[in-house]
């Protein structure tokens, strides 16, 4: 007993006060969200989903406290099976899930069910950290390059089956932990390339003006270039791998469903559609607009009470948020995300493994882009992607699966020293 | 090498960070716009329409209430008909009606509820309201509409209607939007504005379904609606209906005043219409119909018809000359028909007498010396300058000029000016021989019935009047009528002056108008024939009465009636009785007015 005492009193308490602090301020935004005026329920009441996130929120602490006092090489040694496990799961739910609007996201029996999707996040943490501990897997080699984007690539192949684009896309947020072990910045000069130029193609109506930019670019690179045919020679071949990217994403957006067309599309132009796909980032920021600086008062909003906002306790809950407490909300919540990320940051690097340094940064990775895509899509800076706000968002799987993504760090964390003295 | 890494990552995270704030405080501080939206998205305006102030007349008769009528609404979601057969027979609806109806209401909301079934009558409600409990999503929707239980004073009570887009535009108060109901004409539209009330507003809040949600902040914007102010009319409705009575089937005016306040105690225009039918549903094809009756029963005649005065004014003439010293009682001149036709009486003539025998060319004379007085040499600019001079005086009788009653759309009437016959004739090319058609009341002349009528007033007061209205009080209280109603206006002739008018008036009686003779109420009368260049002549008759005391004075317009000794006369000595002594006792003389031929 005398090491976990040890241990409890490493916590970093400030992530876990964060922590219990979104939880909760959360928890009485999703009451909010379906709070009736007319026929005013308790907080607490079963039937409505804030008495439901309740219970979630209990057995949270049961996962939390499980983890905290289980062994912490446990989840070192069964990282790759922890993977597997979930990647079975995620094989098996298309054909024993439940499907919903097309999608089977869900297993499970009666009430209780999990999304498989959303446990992949911290099990492909654990898996990469496992596999890019050794101190030899150098990522600026082709060889680590592939085998570190084989393993991300196995959870967004299953889960673009389910389909569930948002949530595969999530996985893509591992850049960043794979940006701080060494992957070379070129990459993401090249991907921020691609995804500006595919802004830019859609953006923009005529081609034309890409691809005179392009060309100038590459002329004045090669100019650059001293003169080397060389290099000239791989900068046109770039250029025109532009331009042909350029001519062929309209084609390849325009066999995408229309779902997902409409919702690139909204996003230039949320005026195409009112009614239809710009609706639900129209009616957002009308709710989250509406709050100004104040709010209207908790349990005071109108856009959110009287169902404007779809998806309001999911994915929208920060509408909830910006309309009741207007921006001092938002700044508080957005604070207290700043805030944990760069603790996570600051704990990362004082970790003593290289295992728990890169699932460190596997946490601030997943919890960055939700945190990221989820508000810019409600204030219409991204397009409508489904994926929930961390800590905040109504439902079980999401908040257990981010519970259990912070917590396996936070234990990690509380045994540096122990790992210390293994190691040495 | 990857030092700089965990920097840039943490820089990464406060530009995210950033960038959401400075975006989210643009949506919500900087930009109100989605306040605005917001607002119009969840809540409601609901206008509590206040009910309408109600007339009574100056016996606390009731003229106009506010009927309630019930619209059977529908809200298609909740309705559920088992039996279509049944419901149509129970609510007596066709079943083409019903369908349409309910696909109309399906196609506006089916949330929200729309009429099924309009205006349906009290007996048709209580009959409904059992079986309403059987069907939900049905409800009766209460509205009111004018009404005017005794059918009478269409013209002067006047109707209420929809807003026109016209009339929206001008309201600059904005208290009016589309739809909303306003007087339209008459009274209704005269004092709109003490009638109509303050409209109240509820703020509700509503769903994305259109679903009421309750008060928005506890009704704390909410405003409850004022009822409009109830006003005492001076019309006395008794006489109104016996005036009406008498006047069926003719054409014409009477308008009764009471001399000492200027209240119009009846004002009748015939032909006219029940004001019962610009109500409610049928407003539209009963208005058309009426626009469009070449009797024209809209044509609001007391105050819009104009008639040249005839022989009545030449008891303004007597008074202008009187005033001015120009003629004395004793003035007498010869009934000289070589100036202008008259009838058979003793020549020559006192003032006196010309007024007892209408003497025509007692007046061509009486006329010229009013008008040339040689004040400058030349006899076309004297001309000119007597006449602006004796226009002013005549105008001082309320004639020439809007008399400002409270009925919209009245009618000035014309008192020539110098100007006048100079854009007909040229400058310094007329002169009396041209003009002396105004001695008797004819030529360019016109006055309205109702200035007869308070002509009338002026001769039974002695020389003042009031302007004529038809409100009595405003909620009870007679101080809040119109401040223009209280002032007592001279007419810039002595009083002494009147009492050889009035004697004369009461003599004339016996020449021109034996038929309106009392026993028992000394009247004064002059009786005027409007000339008709159309047919007939209209039959004009001005008087008041008890001449001692008066207590009414009426002017009475039968068109193409006549001489103004029988129709016009026999009228409004009717009136008179009937006002006086509130029955009339002359059953032959009605029968003879109600019969209509005054022609033989």
């Amino acid at each position: 007993m005398r090491e976990s005492d040890i241990q409890i009193s490493r916590v970093d308490w400030s992530v876990v006060l964060i922590y219990f602090a979104l939880v909760i301020f959360g928890w009485f935004n999703i009451y909010a969200a379906v709070y009736d005026s007319q026929a005013p329920q308790s907080m607490f009441d079963m039937s409505i989903n804030s008495g439901q996130q309740l219970v979630r929120i209990g057995i949270s602490v049961i996962l939390i406290i499980l983890i905290m006092v289980a062994d912490y090489r446990f989840f070192e040694n069964l990282s790759l099976f922890i993977f597997l496990f979930f990647v079975a799961l995620l094989v098996v739910t298309p054909f024993i899930g439940k499907e919903v609007n097309g999608q089977v996201l869900s297993i499970g029996f009666g009430s209780f069910r999990i999304q498989p999707g959303e446990f992949a996040k911290f099990a492909t943490a654990l898996a990469l950290a496992k596999i890019m501990e050794r101190p030899t897997f150098d990522l600026t080699k082709t060889k680590n390059q592939l085998i570190a984007f084989g393993v991300l690539f196995i959870p967004i192949l299953l889960i673009l089956l389910q389909p569930d684009t948002g949530t595969a896309m999530v996985f893509f947020a591992f850049l960043l932990m794979f940006y701080r072990e060494g992957l070379p910045q070129w990459y993401f000069v090249l991907g921020f390339g691609i995804v500006a130029l595919a802004l830019l193609a859609l953006g923009i109506e005529n081609n034309l003006y890409l691809v005179g930019g392009i060309v100038l670019i590459v002329a004045i690179l090669s100019l650059l270039g001293r003169k080397s045919l060389k290099k000239t020679l791989v900068f046109s071949l770039i250029g025109l791998g532009l331009i042909a990217f350029t001519y062929s994403l309209d084609y390849v957006v325009s066999k995408l469903p229309p779902h997902q067309q409409n919702r690139i599309m909204v996003l230039f132009n949320p005026n195409i559609d009112p009614l239809g796909v710009g609706w639900n980032v129209t009616q957002s920021k009308i709710a989250i607009g509406s709050g100004g600086l104040f709010g209207k008062g908790y349990l005071e909003g109108t856009q959110t009470k009287f169902d404007f906002v779809p998806e309001q306790h999911t994915d929208f809950i920060f509408c909830t948020l910006g309309e009741e407490f207007g921006w001092m909300g938002s700044l508080i919540v957005i604070g207290l995300f700043t805030a944990l990320l760069y603790r996570l940051v600051i704990m990362a690097e004082r970790q003593k493994t290289r295992f728990s340094r890169i699932y460190g940064y596997g946490v601030v990775s997943i919890l960055l882009f939700h945190f990221m895509i989820n508000i810019a899509m409600t204030i219409g800076l991204f397009p409508v992607v489904g994926i929930p706000l961390p800590f905040f968002s109504y439902g079980g799987s999401s908040l257990w699966s981010f519970t259990v993504l912070l917590f396996i760090f936070v234990k990690l964390d509380s045994s540096r020293v122990a790992q210390l003295g293994r190691l040495s | 090498m990857n030092d700089q890494r965990p920097v840039i990552i943490l820089i990464f995270i406060f530009l995210v960070s950033l960038v959401l704030l400075v975006r989210l405080f643009s949506i919500q501080v900087l930009d109100d716009s989605f306040l605005k939206k917001a607002e119009r998205n969840a809540i409601q305006r609901i206008v509590d329409h206040p009910y309408r102030g109600l007339v009574y007349d100056r016996n606390g008769e009731l003229l106009v209430y506010n009927n309630p009528i019930f619209d059977l609404m529908v809200v298609p979601k909740e309705l559920k008909i088992q039996d279509t057969l049944q419901f149509c027979k129970l609510f007596e609806i066709s079943k083409e009606d019903l369908t349409t109806a309910l696909t109309a209401a399906r196609k506006y909301s089916s949330v929200k509820p729309s009429p099924l079934i309009k205006q349906i009558s009290t007996t048709d409600f209580a009959r409904i309201q059992n079986f309403l409990v059987d069907y939900p999503g049905l409800f009766i929707l209460t509205r009111s509409v004018r009404s005017y239980p005794n059918s009478t004073a269409a013209h002067a009570l006047g109707y209420i209607g929809e807003i026109n887009a016209g009339q929206l535009e001008r309201d600059t108060t904005k208290y009016y939007t589309q739809g909303d109901y306003v007087g339209l004409s008459g009274l209704e539209r005269y004092y709109e504005n003490d009638l109509r009330g303050k409209k109240g507003v509820k703020y509700k809040m509503v769903n994305v379904r259109g679903v009421d949600k309750g008060p928005f902040k506890d009704g704390e914007y909410d405003t409850a609606s004022v009822a409009g102010k109830n006003i005492t009319s001076t019309l006395d409705m008794e006489l109104q209906r016996y005036g009406e009575m008498l006047m069926q089937g003719k054409k014409g005016s009477v308008v009764a005043i009471e001399p000492k306040t200027g209240e119009i105690l009846a004002m009748i225009s015939a032909p006219f219409y029940d004001p019962n039918e610009l109500t409610g549903a049928d407003f539209g094809k009963n208005y058309l119909k009426l626009n469009r009756d070449p009797e024209k029963p809209l044509f609001n005649r007391p105050i819009m018809a104009t008639y040249p005065p005839g022989s009545i004014f030449k008891i303004v003439q007597s008074l202008i000359g009187l005033q001015d010293g120009i003629l004395v009682p004793e003035t007498t001149f010869s009934c000289n028909r070589s100036l202008v036709a008259c009838h058979n009486h003793p020549s020559p003539v006192n003032l006196f007498g010309a007024i007892r025998n209408s003497c025509n060319p007692y007046y061509h004379q009486a006329f010229r010396q009013i008008i040339n007085r040689e004040v400058v040499s030349n006899t076309f600019k004297d001309t000119e300058i007597g006449l602006n001079d004796w226009r002013e005086k005549v105008m001082r009788f309320g004639l020439g000029s809007n008399l400002g009653v409270d009925v919209p759309n009245e009618k000035s009437g014309q008192i020539p000016s110098g100007n006048y016959y100079n854009k007909i004739y040229g400058e310094g090319r007329w002169k009396y021989s041209t003009i002396y058609s105004l001695s008797i009341g004819q030529g360019e002349m016109l006055v309205t019935p109702l200035q007869m009528a308070n002509l009338a007033a002026i001769f039974a007061n002695k020389g003042y009047y009031y302007i004529p209205h038809l409100i009595k009080a405003v909620d009870g209280d007679p101080t809040l009528i119109p401040g223009k109603y209280q002032i007592k206006r001279e007419v810039g002739v002595d009083a002494r002056h009147f009492d050889l008018i009035q004697d004369a008036m009461a003599e004339a009686i016996y020449g021109t108008a034996a038929r309106a003779a009392m026993k028992d109420i000394t009247l004064a009368g002059k009786t005027g024939t409007a000339q008709n260049p159309h047919g007939e002549d209209h039959s004009v008759f001005i008087a008041f009465a008890p001449k001692e005391d008066p207590k009414i004075a009426i002017a009475v317009y039968v068109e193409n009636a006549g001489w103004g000794g029988r129709a016009a006369a026999s009228t409004a000595s009717l009136m008179i009785e009937k006002y006086l002594k509130g029955e009339v006792t002359r059953q032959a003389l009605q029968d003879y007015v109600m019969a209509g031929n005054f022609i033989y």
